[in-house]
């Protein structure tokens, strides 16, 4: 590993004070799982890395009027909260199935998001149920839909000077059911070939109100298939409507081949996890 | 390059060391303080060889800066006494060894956090613990052996 300095701010405003004067050359470090094999491996060349573990608050994990998670909190912490699962249970099992154990217990919610690889599984299971990331400079705190937060891989919206702070989660509406599902053909410990998150409610009559359809590993970025839900809306959710919204969403995708298959097989395994998942949430 | 003094208890021992920023944990314990059980193997936090646990928690020791050890309580396999090892021979738990410490680690952590694991849960706690003899019936069963004489 090439040399560095390292930094740990005691605070929030230490930490965005380190952020504003130097942001070009120097990188932010959460769990650290990411960068210090990107490092390692001499992709990423920083002078200066900002740790910051020394700002518990923000691990904190809160339900207040739906989740506040802290960009610290682990996906391990995440995995485990009451919260988390009392609010659905398909975030929790979604931060449970990233990696492995180790990686849970290091590897940070803020990181993940910040590190903006199109093929991790929280930004599915987050977009699907229509969260909001907080991020914070100096001059300004800002409020980022988790969609907006993703620009291409690797790259999102964030300011140089800016710092991830949490990420909100509002309340799902009334009798809301959602799942999450991660295609993984070789290792449980892999990345998902595709995975998917929905998000459905229905009224008295079983007609369909509220969808929502995220896929990962579909594209540059975790995406929305909003065709496929807008499809979905009005209707009763039968095997007709699932197949029409599962070719939509699989439309959407924009998958690369890669060991995990090629663009073809990916686009048509997001259809069929697609429509899985709304069978499972119908 | 900037330079950390670091302080943390290895195996209940007090340690105070002074580190450069790029130091890891891996190579801290294996060449600075003759820890030599905590393997490295894939240097990239896949196969579970440098598996150490802090705080109680198992992670990698090749993801891990030494500086973000600092006051932290650290578990190498030389700290550990658990009926783990002796059901990992008693049911061939190991054969060429190098991912044994790394596998015991992981197996304590989980032992700890659920007393009484279901085969489903062991599986899924240490599917990151590779053996490349795929001695894995071995190590799930010494796993459960411990369970019990817990």
């Amino acid at each position: 590993m090439r040399p560095f300095d390292y930094v740990e701010p005691e605070t929030l405003d230490e930490a965005l004070a380190l952020v504003a004067e130097d942001p070009e050359d120097s990188l932010v470090m959460a769990g650290g799982t990411s960068l210090v094999i990107l490092m390692k491996q001499d992709l990423i060349r920083p002078a200066r890395v900002i740790g910051l573990r020394k700002l518990s608050q923000l691990r904190a994990i809160d339900a207040a009027d739906g989740l506040r998670l802290g960009a610290l909190a682990t996906h391990g912490a995440l995995a485990r909260s009451a919260a988390v699962r009392a609010h659905a249970a398909a975030l929790a099992r979604t931060f449970a199935a990233v990696a492995t154990v180790r990686i849970r217990e290091q590897a940070t919610l803020g990181g993940n998001l910040a590190h903006a690889d199109p093929a991790q599984d929280p930004p599915v299971t987050l977009l699907a149920m229509d969260a909001t990331a907080v991020a914070m400079s100096k001059a300004r705190a800002r409020r980022i839909p988790l969609e907006a937060l993703f620009v291409d891989v690797f790259e999102t919206s964030l300011e140089p000077d800016e710092l991830l702070l949490r990420v909100e989660v509002p309340p799902l509406p009334a009798g809301a059911r959602g799942t999450f599902h991660k295609f993984l053909p070789t290792t449980r410990d892999d990345y998902a070939t595709v995975a998917v998150a929905a998000v459905v409610a229905a009224d008295a009559n079983g007609l369909c109100t509220h969808a929502r359809i995220a896929l990962g590993g579909a594209g540059p970025v975790p995406l929305r298939a909003r065709e496929a839900e807008r499809s979905l809306l009005g209707r009763r959710l039968d095997d007709g409507a699932i197949r029409e919204a599962s070719a939509l969403a699989a439309a959407a995708t924009d998958p690369i081949a890669d060991l995990r298959g090629s663009v073809a097989y990916k686009r048509a395994m997001a259809g069929v996890w697609t429509a899985r998942a709304l069978r499972e949430v119908a | 390059m900037s330079e950390h003094r670091v302080r943390f208890t290895l195996n209940g021992a007090a340690i105070d060391v002074t580190v450069g920023a790029e130091r890891l944990l891996v190579d801290l314990l294996r060449d600075d303080l003759g820890k030599t059980g905590t393997k490295d193997g894939c240097s990239v936090g896949v196969c579970g060889l440098c598996t150490v646990q802090v705080d109680g928690a198992p992670m990698s020791a090749c993801l891990l800066l030494a500086t973000q050890i600092d006051g932290t309580a650290v578990r190498t396999v030389e700290g550990l006494a658990s009926p783990l090892q002796e059901a990992f021979i008693t049911e061939g738990g190991f054969q060429c060894g190098i991912c044994t410490s790394g596998q015991l680690m992981t197996a304590d952590a989980l032992l700890r956090a659920r007393p009484g694991p279901t085969e489903a849960e062991v599986n899924d706690y240490m599917l990151g613990n590779l053996c490349r003899c795929t001695g894995y019936y071995g190590i799930s069963r010494a796993i459960a052996k411990a369970a019990e004489a817990r």
